[in-house]
């Protein structure tokens, strides 16, 4: 995971509440075998309405997300934080998380920044009164600069560490790797490897036919 | 005060105690892969440039998709096939040993850890997939993971877990002749719920434990999980050494000695505490059924389908009519009376030979019920080539029975093998879910025992039901 201390990007207004994870991500997306190339399929409902945010050419480099309340309900899916950052999001501002999705984003890098509803609402005219007007987050200092405005955000002081110091779960337990190999070191011998492989004697298998 | 199996597990793999609430970190002994729940973990690798830790603790096997005839065509279903090339392509580029569709290792994962002898008491066992509390028979600590764990173990060979809690299901006294160890775990799911073993790892414990064989402990930990629990544990004992003794992986000569050693201790000591213990009585076991959608929805199978307006729970109420709808159920029919169209044999329940040879020795010189199918498929390759060695599947195949390859098949339907809408099926597996075992399609879980009689008869039936059943075959199983 990439360290996030600061980030300027274009200010996406997002003038929705309840946005959920089926809206987010369709579930006819969550077939697929990779966990990156899911930028075609965030909000994939709502991009075939031209008018919709991220059509507009001024928005559609967007990398802060600032929508109504409760975002990101429903399904577990981690899919819907993957389509978020592979669109190209690093930021995303509500005044309330689904629990879930505001863990999931945590561990994947995506900052999940909780902000009052009132300064939303000023955020979402500045960014919409100049279309592609940048905003600036700083996890250092938890605050939202959009122009003259600047106002705080909140968050979790374990998982803004972890974003600052760019560990997911696998770097956090990677930074204790020592004791990791300690422990393999104190392994009995005779405990079982898969490798190299031993099997019984290999034997021809025959395919069964359909009993007709 | 003494300590649990489970604590004593969990203290021997302690990598680090977890400091303010922090969770501990656990080594893991052998992560087992399959093709539905690895490729975002093995894509989440690459993204981040790191390797497999330990490419020696890891198997992958193909299982959920796999079609289980025609098996040397390529897989007409184009996302079953994506998924099968994806784990192989990760296999190969990450070192990972994997059994391959036509490979007489490949087979259901819970099947093949332990007849390749990978599975052995006193170890960690995990794999991105529920049933993985099967290898807690033999006396390790085995959960089902999530494709982000899936992604760690494979990154650093350990959990960052909590400790969970332990309980103790108490089965004295002797199994009555025509039950088995599907019908004891079938009862232990009814009695404490779905929902009852959740947070915990539940022990067996008592003689009608001890006195099973270890594929039938095996039946009884895989279905933990449908009690809502983390992991089943069976300490182990020289049951469970004969089993191991002598597998391509087990230890040898002086390693032999001292692994069977340290097994000795793997024990509940005599003063420990558990957090909450059941007791049942073997002695009163009857084969089970289930009439709904959900494991915990059984009964004996003398008894007759349950009348809603007579359960007092609301929750339960409201739960058992849906049932009974989706089901196609009138209360008060004698479950001895449903009619049933398919009859499966397999799975990770009750793939394994001695599941197999059960089902066979009732079957043998009988016929089958008109109108009836019934599947075999045997949960490796393994059991299937060494069914054949033994003529089993000439019983079956003249009984009217279809033969297969191994997989998961119509365990979950990920494969061809479904039933239709409204089908009505007597199966060895685990879940009886909605829609389980294909869109519309009823299941009733079984012993293998119960399928065969079943297979007989055309109505959910034991092996005493049947003519000239004097004498009741012995049941490990
Ligand atoms: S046989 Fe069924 S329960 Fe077992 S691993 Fe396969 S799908 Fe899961």
């Amino acid at each position: 995971m990439e360290k996030f201390t600061t980030h300027t990007g274009i200010g996406v207004p997002l003038r929705r509440s309840n946005v959920d994870t089926d809206q987010i991500i369709p579930a006819v997306y969550l077939k697929r075998v990779t966990k990156t190339g899911f930028d075609d399929a965030l909000f994939a409902a709502w991009r075939g309405d031209e008018s919709f945010i991220l059509n507009q050419p001024a928005y559609s480099a967007g990398s802060v997300l600032v929508a109504g309340p409760d975002f990101g309900t429903g399904s577990s899916r981690e899919h819907a934080v993957w389509a978020l950052k592979d669109y190209g999001f690093k930021v995303v501002i509500a005044s309330r998380f689904a629990d879930i999705f505001r863990g999931n984003s945590g561990k994947q890098g995506l900052l999940a920044a909780v902000v009052s509803q009132e300064n939303i609402e000023l955020l979402w005219k500045l960014i919409e009164t100049e279309p592609g007007k940048q905003i600036t987050v700083s996890l250092e200092d938890r605050t939202v600069t959009c122009g003259e405005l600047t106002v705080p955000f909140e968050i979790d002081d374990y998982v803004r560490w972890r974003l600052m110091e760019g560990l997911d779960d696998i770097g956090l337990t990677l930074q204790n790797e020592e004791d990791i190999t300690a422990f393999e070191q104190t392994r009995a011998s005779w405990r079982p490897k898969t490798l190299p492989a031993k099997t019984e004697p290999k034997v021809e298998i025959e395919a069964a036919r359909p009993v007709s | 005060m003494g300590t649990t199996l489970a604590e004593k597990l969990w203290a021997s793999h302690l990598v680090r105690k977890g400091e303010d609430g922090a969770p501990d970190l656990i080594y893991i002994d052998l992560h087992m892969c399959h093709e539905v729940t690895s490729p975002q973990a093995f894509e989440g690798l690459r993204l981040a440039g790191r390797p497999v830790r330990r490419p020696d603790l890891t198997i992958a096997t193909e299982d959920h998709n796999t079609p289980t005839l025609d098996i040397d065509l390529p897989i007409a279903d184009t996302t079953s096939r994506t998924q099968i090339d994806t784990l192989r392509a990760n296999a190969k580029e990450f070192g990972v040993r994997i059994h391959s569709l036509g490979d007489a290792d490949q087979g259901v994962v819970h099947v093949v850890g332990p007849q390749l002898g990978l599975t052995m008491p006193g170890m960690t066992v995990v794999c991105g997939d529920s049933h993985t509390s099967t290898h807690g028979a033999f006396g390790a600590l085995a959960f089902g993971i999530g494709t982000s764990e899936v992604e760690h173990v494979l990154a650093t060979q350990t959990l960052p877990l909590k400790p969970f809690k332990t309980m103790a299901i108490n089965v004295d006294g002797e199994l009555p002749e025509g039950t088995s160890a599907k019908d004891i775990i079938l009862a232990v799911i009814a009695k404490i719920g779905t929902g009852g073993g959740q947070g915990y790892v539940l022990e067996y414990r008592g003689d009608a434990i001890r006195n099973l064989s270890m594929e039938a402990r095996m039946t009884i930990c895989n279905m933990s999980i449908e009690a809502g629990a983390r992991a089943g544990l069976i300490a182990p004992d020289q049951t469970t050494f004969d089993y191991v003794e002598g597998r391509p992986h087990a230890p040898e000569g002086a390693d032999w000695d001292d692994a069977v050693e340290y097994w000795k201790t793997l024990v509940t000591d005599e003063d420990a505490v558990f957090d909450a213990e059941v007791n049942l009585a073997a002695a009163d076991l009857e084969p089970f059924v289930t009439w709904g959608t959900n494991p915990g929805q059984g009964l004996p199978l003398s008894a007759a389908v349950p009348n809603p307006d007579e359960i007092a729970d609301a929750d339960q109420r409201e739960a058992a009519v849906n049932a009974l709808k989706y089901m196609g159920l009138e209360p008060g029919t004698p479950l001895r009376e449903i009619r049933i169209d398919t009859v499966f044999l397999g799975s990770c329940t009750n793939g394994r030979i001695e599941d197999l040879r059960a089902a066979a020795e009732i079957i043998q010189g009988r016929t089958k019920a008109d109108g009836l199918r019934m599947l075999v498929v045997p949960g490796s390759a393994r059991v299937r080539l060494q069914a054949e060695a033994e003529g089993i599947d000439q019983i079956f195949k003249d009984f009217g029975a279809e033969w297969r390859n191994a997989g998961c098949s119509m365990c979950l339907g990920m494969n061809p093998d479904q039933l239709a809408p409204q089908e009505r099926s007597a199966s060895t597996s685990n879940r009886n879910f909605e829609g389980r075992q294909g869109k519309g399609g009823r299941t009733h879980l079984v012993s293998p025992l119960v399928a065969a009689a079943t297979a007989v008869r055309g109505t959910l039936s034991s092996p005493a039901d049947l003519e000239g059943a004097d004498v009741l075959v012995g049941a490990p199983a």
